[in-house]
């Protein structure tokens, strides 16, 4: 187990290099610069900013010193914001954008699962229908239409939550529904289907054969079962809700990392979008490989050495 | 102890009703052994599923009949009651014991847990009868083996758990559906050799569903011939090996490979077993039967005692079939 992690955690380490180069080629071979568009600036003072900034040096000693400066958890001052350091903007922003995310991927989870394992248990019937009508629409309406719909009838129409910003728990329910609905209702078809195919099992028939009440059987012999499939997407949900809370924070005015990572790239702030991916990447290769111990976890099958035959 | 009677289950599909199982009887008594045999698709499974009440419903249900276990209709029990009896009263083994143990859960747990949902156990009890049952079905390192999970055992290995599984909170009746047809040969003579140990030391009643004639041989002390829902022959072990009087138990019994036989092919019984959705009128044999005679399409022959033991439905048995095959020589 132990050589496990630690070999996961020098592939985690390429995987990050390779990110952090990837980005950067990116990042330099799109075309402009972060004070392009200050249009009170001549050439002389461009000049002087580029070198300030270190953007005058060749574009090899530009991608050691952005090395250095993750190896060293520090990226710097935002050039956008010249007051403000990178580890300012992400000490800010991602204690936000964690509780969103935290919170969605929650909702999803505990409500897909619940969602599935009624629809499965109630195979064909009107409720299945329903939940399965419902997870169809949440799998096909993007969350920024979903947003927006929200806020106008909700929000506006209604007035029954308010429209954006995140300051109490009130502010989250539209930001978080938005964000849940889409991974809930994969999850939810997903649980309903490995769990009809889990409840056919000899094993579930032999749980009936001992005795054992409805809930045990489905609890304790079927849904474990039926969430290994559920454990494997996890990872790309997350992603797809990381990603997703991007739009999200920019719709619902939400002060976190995702409002800084679009802006910088739009204001062509180097080191706030090396510092934005560096942290996202970090986070979503991190969950990711929390998935893969809690696979071991739930199935005994998986193990995570060769040691001997059994 | 188990009597069923005029036992009838159907199962709804796109296609029409199936009528599965068509009118069984069958009892079993204490401490013996009761085979039922028959090929593929004949009921045999249904009719133990109906006996545990585990046909699954929809699509089938028990249209017909009666089970009467202990003086009780378990037909007309409660779901909630029926609970208490299976496990308790009445054990069940599957056919394959790859997919019948739960992957995700240790052998200990699933030994076990029975045991707690039944009866009030302190963990240290279901523990000590943990191991008593691994030691009784033969698994060695029994307290380690409780800490393990199904793939680390092998397929022998695992229906011994199940037998142990099925037979901790000492049931009275275990219904075995083939517990040998997925294991090796070898294997197989460990598992029966296993039952007659269980059966001599516990005084359990065992319905074993078969259709491997050798494994009949070797454990059964009765035997029901099961042929399209319905069962043709019984008879104890020696009447029906012996004095078989259904030309299918005939057919069977003429079937199962001989080594004192050199050359030529297994001796097979022609044709296939009618649709059950549709079942003929008369015997659902008499398509394949070679003493087939006009009746026989149109009327189900009525059951004949030929000892107290030994039934059988066929209309050869009537005295007016005898007096004609003495009369006439046949066709």
């Amino acid at each position: 187990m132990l050589r496990y992690i630690l070999k996961r955690l020098a592939i985690m380490l390429v995987t990050l290099w390779i990110i952090i180069t990837l980005t950067f080629i990116l990042m330099v071979s799109v075309p402009g610069s972060p004070f392009n568009s200050e249009s009170s600036s001549n050439e002389i003072v461009q000049a002087n900013l580029n070198k300030h900034y270190n953007l005058d040096q060749p574009k090899y000693i530009q991608y050691l010193e952005y090395i250095k400066s993750i190896a060293t958890f520090d990226f710097g001052p935002s050039i956008s914001k010249p007051h403000q350091s990178v580890n300012d903007l992400l000490g800010r922003g991602f204690p936000i954008s964690f509780e969103l995310g935290i919170i969605s991927i929650a909702v999803a989870v505990l409500s897909g699962i619940i969602l599935g394992i009624i629809a499965a248990l109630r195979h064909n019937g009107i409720i299945d229908y329903l939940a399965m009508g419902l997870a169809v629409l949440g799998i096909s309406i993007p969350n920024f239409i979903l947003a927006t719909l929200l806020i106008q009838q909700l929000a506006v129409n209604w007035e029954i939550f308010p429209v954006a910003t995140w300051s109490s728990p009130a502010h989250m329910v539209l930001p978080v529904f938005a964000l849940a609905t889409g991974p809930m209702a994969i999850i939810a078809r997903l649980t309903r289907s490995t769990m009809l195919e889990v409840l056919t099992q000899d094993y579930i028939k032999m749980a009936r054969a001992k005795g054992l009440s409805p809930w045990k059987i489905i609890i304790k012999h079927a849904l474990r079962n039926a969430l290994m499939p559920v454990i494997t997407i996890m990872g790309t949900l997350v992603a797809g809700v990381l990603t997703g809370s991007f739009v999200i924070e920019k719709i619902f005015a939400i002060p976190g990392m995702g409002k800084y990572f679009v802006e910088s790239i739009n204001h062509r702030d180097y080191p706030v979008i090396m510092g934005t991916t560096v942290f996202y990447s970090v986070f979503l290769i991190v969950m990711l490989f929390l998935v893969d111990i809690a696979y071991g976890i739930l199935d005994p099958r998986i193990k995570f050495h060769k040691k001997g035959g059994d | 102890m188990l009597e069923v009677q005029d036992l009838h289950v159907t199962f709804t599909t796109y296609g029409g009703t199936v009528k599965a199982v068509r009118g069984v009887d069958l009892y079993v008594n204490e401490g013996e052994t009761l085979a039922i045999v028959g090929e593929s698709g004949c009921g045999k499974s249904v009719t133990s599923n109906a006996i545990m009440r585990l046909i699954p419903s929809p699509p089938g249900k028990i249209t017909r009949g009666m089970i009467r276990f202990k003086g009780e209709d378990l037909v007309s029990l409660s779901e909630k009651a029926m609970r208490n009896i299976r496990g308790v009263d009445i054990s069940m083994i599957f056919q394959d014991p790859m997919t019948a143990l739960n992957p995700t859960l240790t052998i200990g747990t699933q030994l076990m847990e029975g045991l707690y949902e039944h009866q009030k156990v302190t963990g240290q009890e279901a523990k000590r009868r943990a191991l008593e049952m691994m030691d009784l079905v033969g698994i060695p390192n029994p307290e380690e083996r409780l800490k393990q999970y199904p793939h680390q055992f092998s397929g022998g290995m695992r229906q011994r758990i199940v037998i142990a599984i099925a037979l901790i909170c000492e049931p009275e009746l275990l219904i075995a559906d083939e517990p040998t047809t997925a294991l090796d040969v070898t294997i197989q003579a460990q598992i029966l050799e296993l039952f007659e140990k269980i059966q001599k030391q516990t005084g359990v009643s065992i319905i074993l569903i078969t259709h491997d004639l050798g494994v009949v041989a070797k454990i059964a002390d009765r035997i029901a011939v099961m042929y399209a829902g319905k069962i043709v022959e019984v008879g104890t072990k020696r009447e029906i090996f012996y004095q078989p009087e259904h030309p299918y138990t005939k057919g069977l019994l003429r079937s199962v490979p001989r080594l004192d036989l050199k050359g030529g092919k297994l001796a097979a019984i022609e044709g296939t077993p009618p649709d059950l959705f549709s079942p003929p009128e008369g015997c659902p044999f008499a398509a394949r039967c070679a003493y087939a005679m006009e009746v026989c399409t149109h009327v189900h022959p009525v059951k004949t005692s030929l000892s107290p033991s030994h039934q059988v439905d066929c209309w050869l048995q009537d005295e007016r079939a005898k007096k004609l095959l003495a009369t006439s020589s046949p066709k």
